[in-house]
């Protein structure tokens, strides 16, 4: 009932081939964008901004990234937390080098500097794949912390070795550093997302999506219908590393304000790669799904306690969180492997047909 | 179709958010002290004694005197697990609540706190942790480091080993072996270590621990072994300095030539080595043991009532009389805050400067119900950490045990680095605000 398609008639190719061909989806999706950036802003409160909302963003700009490479490509990495050190510490060494550029253009320019990289350790992949491919983008993890914290250039020389985020304006409004009201810092992120977001759904869905979800299927077939194995691995590690870059730099410049070689380690990868999984391998949905479960669930199961009157200690708290998040982990994949954004397409197509299923 | 899933999901997250209360008001006439402690993960066995002393003080506060000036204080843990990203969750959840003061108890949350608090107008007290240069009052109005800074604790150190050796002209061409955690923590006193090794021509080694790594120290003693340093310092923290002190006896590494900082000197830090671990020396800025009235106090109106989650066998260790000094800095600074400002009720503004005028003198030490707890200290307008002494204390089996007088820093040495370190924090963080504070008279 609610996404019935009768009467929705396409008389043009442009019309078939829109981003959203469904009326439904078009005012969905101006409801949601209407909703983030307005009516969050006039009603969420700074902790809600600054502890939920903004991490939430970047760890799913982070998990699309390596959506595009796992997801899409069928290339397992975990050197997601180094790709998104090298876009972090990328972005604050421009800003010292150019220190009276705007920082949005900064924060997208350090992308290339973990495209880069990115693309340097994705060599392997041509060589070898699925788990040996795990374990080539685990040095490079293990490289990369090594060198946050052992190439004291990166970090200025700082004794405490880690990078700290100066105050820098826009149209005279401050937009990063302690002074940033959150309310700015979260506009910024989430146009960064959006943007981002769309230029990937566009991505996947054209051509050079449909080579890597060719590679993904079978690579041997990809080859022999014509697509070029080295290019469009190594493109797919250049863009999924940019987007893991540029989410790196939001999250050190327009979150945390502040970090040290420890912010991008090995757990960093794994936790983006749970969001994944969890969320759904090869869906863009998915993708924010599992980074709001993964980051969002804990801090409303730490908060739920209060809210209902309860007093608890904040360790149990914490230890509750771990047993509560790791069980939903284990039931949503046993419920649905193939993650959150495949419940809600199935839900979608229930929802086609309620209230009278057939 | 894809963007509009990817849109849904932001927006759900939104909801979630917005459906969480941002705060659960304080009540207006109490004192509110957050502490961001840490009862699990791989710090916790440093965490859990130091979250229990500074809770328990308070509590005691509570129960014996009505809390401070008639006032109850609250007391909110917030578990950090010594992560930055939670470091800083649990800051943006406290600090609508009128917080008084936030003790981050971790160098890498200190260090992301510091240019928050000082915008936001909420005093830090990263007591003998954190940033060193931030001991400078007139950049850092708004943080404060009493008793001693890294680089202080470093110049202790190297003063009792010059002291073994027969004087520092002694050092010359000997080898100190430097184990620290490869963070913030470990890597700042690294600059002093190494201008005393250029001025005194010893050489040093470096044994970096990373994180990841901390219970995994074989190879690192390996290499010990085979390059055979004269002493060892450690800067260690968490699972780091049992895993350490444990290698250090099996590899058979004389005990009474390794020495730890304030931070690496728990009870359970030598503890788990048994016997090997008889001789392990570590730097104390507080007293240790249960004889105290005050810790008597403790035990009397908050442990024995059942309000507490300490062990009895535990009242009195190194890490639980630490977290109670911490909380008495904050008790005193309150104390100090009421009377300059006549108010019952203070604001962050009024601890700000409650700390500035900070005095702890033995003789307060002893109405305290703290004879000789700590040494006397002061801080200033200008001087937010005192540079103040520590001692020795080594480790005879069961417990520590003083073994040295108290030790002045070297703070020619010290103080430069200090204003060097604070100049350069500041022109890299530009523009970073003026201090507008006017400075407390001290005689009040």
């Amino acid at each position: 009932m609610l996404y019935r398609e009768v009467g929705q008639y396409k008389t043009s190719y442009g019309a078939d081939q829109a981003l959203f061909p469904i009326l439904q989806d078009r005012i969905g999706i101006a409801v949601i964008l209407l909703l983030a950036f307005v009516g969050v802003p006039l009603t969420a409160s700074s902790f809600t901004i600054d502890s939920i909302l903004i991490p939430v963003l970047v760890l799913s700009l982070a998990a699309t990234g390596l959506n595009l490479l796992t997801g899409y490509t069928g290339l397992l990495s975990l050197g997601t937390g180094g790709f998104m050190g090298v876009g972090a510490f990328a972005c604050y060494k421009l800003t010292t080098f150019f220190p009276n550029v705007n920082i949005i253009v900064l924060i997208l320019c350090s992308g290339f500097f973990a495209a880069a990289i990115g693309t340097v350790f994705g060599l392997p992949s041509l060589r070898i794949k699925g788990f040996y491919l795990a374990v080539a983008t685990l040095a490079a993890q293990f490289f990369l912390s090594w060198c946050f914290i052992r190439v004291a250039w990166l970090y200025n020389y700082n004794v405490s070795a880690s990078i700290e985020v100066p105050t820098k304006t826009l149209f005279g409004l401050a937009v990063t550093g302690p002074t940033a009201s959150p309310v700015t810092r979260y506009l910024i992120v989430l146009s960064i997302v959006a943007l981002l977001t769309l230029m990937a759904a566009n991505l996947v869905r054209g051509r050079i999506g449909r080579t890597w979800m060719a590679v993904r299927d079978m690579d041997l077939a990809a080859e022999l219908i014509g697509i070029r194995l080295y290019q469009t691995k190594l493109l797919a590690f250049a863009v999924s590393s940019f987007y893991c870059g540029v989410a790196g730099a939001m999250m050190v410049f327009l979150w945390l304000g502040n970090a040290e070689s420890e912010s991008f380690n090995i757990n960093q990868s794994f936790l983006i790669l749970f969001m994944v999984i969890i969320g759904g391998l090869g869906s863009l949905l998915g993708s924010f799904l599992g980074a709001a479960l993964i980051w969002g669930l804990p801090i409303v199961l730490r908060a739920a306690p209060a809210f209902f009157g309860v007093s608890i200690r904040s360790a149990t708290a914490e230890q509750a969180s771990f047993v509560i998040v790791g069980a939903l982990i284990i039931f949503f994949l046993i419920v649905e492997p193939r993650g959150l954004a495949r419940l809600w397409q199935i839900g979608k197509q229930k929802l086609r047909v309620w209230p009278f299923p057939y | 179709m894809r963007l509009k899933k990817v849109v849904f999901g932001a927006a759900l997250a939104g909801l979630a958010g917005v459906s969480v209360p941002a705060s659960n008001a304080v009540a207006q006439d109490t004192l509110f002290v957050p502490l961001f402690t840490y009862r699990t993960g791989p710090f916790a066995n440093s965490g859990i004694p130091i979250a229990n002393g500074m809770h328990d003080y308070f509590n005691m506060l509570n129960a014996r005197d009505g809390g401070i000036g008639g006032v109850k204080v609250v007391v909110q843990e917030c578990e950090t697990g010594y992560k930055n990203e939670k470091g800083v969750e649990c800051y943006d959840s406290v600090k609508s609540k009128n917080p008084l003061v936030i003790s981050p108890y971790s160098t890498g949350i200190t260090l992301a706190l510091i240019p928050k608090a000082s915008v936001d107008r909420i005093p830090i007290l990263s007591m003998a942790y954190g940033l060193s240069a931030s001991a400078v009052g007139s950049d850092f109005p708004w943080i404060f480091n009493p008793p001693s800074t890294y680089w202080d604790g470093m110049s202790i150190v190297l003063q009792y080993i010059a002291k073994k050796e027969g004087g520092f002209d002694k050092l010359r061409g000997k080898t100190i072996g430097y184990i620290y955690f490869d963070g913030g923590y470990g890597l700042e006193p690294i600059p002093l270590l190494d201008r005393f090794a250029t001025d005194y021509g010893f050489s040093v080694k470096k044994y970096p621990v990373p994180p990841a790594q901390m219970q995994n120290q074989s190879g690192l003693w390996l290499s010990v072994r085979r390059d055979r340093p004269d002493w060892m310092v450690m800067w260690g923290w968490g699972a780091m300095n049992p895993t350490a002190v444990q290698e250090a006896a099996k590899t058979g590494y004389p005990m009474d030539r390794f020495i730890g900082i304030w931070w690496s000197g728990s009870d359970d830090d030598a503890r788990p080595a048994g016997a090997g671990a008889k001789g392990y020396l570590s730097l104390n800025i507080n007293a240790v043991g249960a004889g105290y009235p005050a810790i008597r106090d403790i035990v009397k109106n908050v442990i024995d009532k059942g309000n507490s989650q300490t062990p009895k066998n535990q009242v009195g260790e190194n890490f639980y009389n630490r977290g109670v000094m911490n909380s008495v800095i904050i008790a005193e600074a309150i104390r100090h805050a009421q009377k300059i400002t006549g108010k019952k009720v203070i604001s962050s503004a009024d601890m700000r400067r409650g700390l500035e005028t900070l005095s702890i003198s033995d003789q307060r030490w002893r109405q305290l119900g703290l004879p000789g707890f700590a040494a006397s200290f002061a801080v200033t307008c200008q001087d937010h950490n005192g540079h103040h002494a520590a001692y020795v204390q080594q480790w005879d089996g069961h417990k520590w045990v003083k073994i040295s007088d108290w030790i002045p820093p070297m703070k020619e040495k010290v103080l430069p680095l200090v204003y060097e370190a604070a100049n350069g924090y500041v022109t890299k963080n530009q523009p970073w605000p003026k201090r507008t504070e006017a400075c407390d008279d001290k005689t009040l």
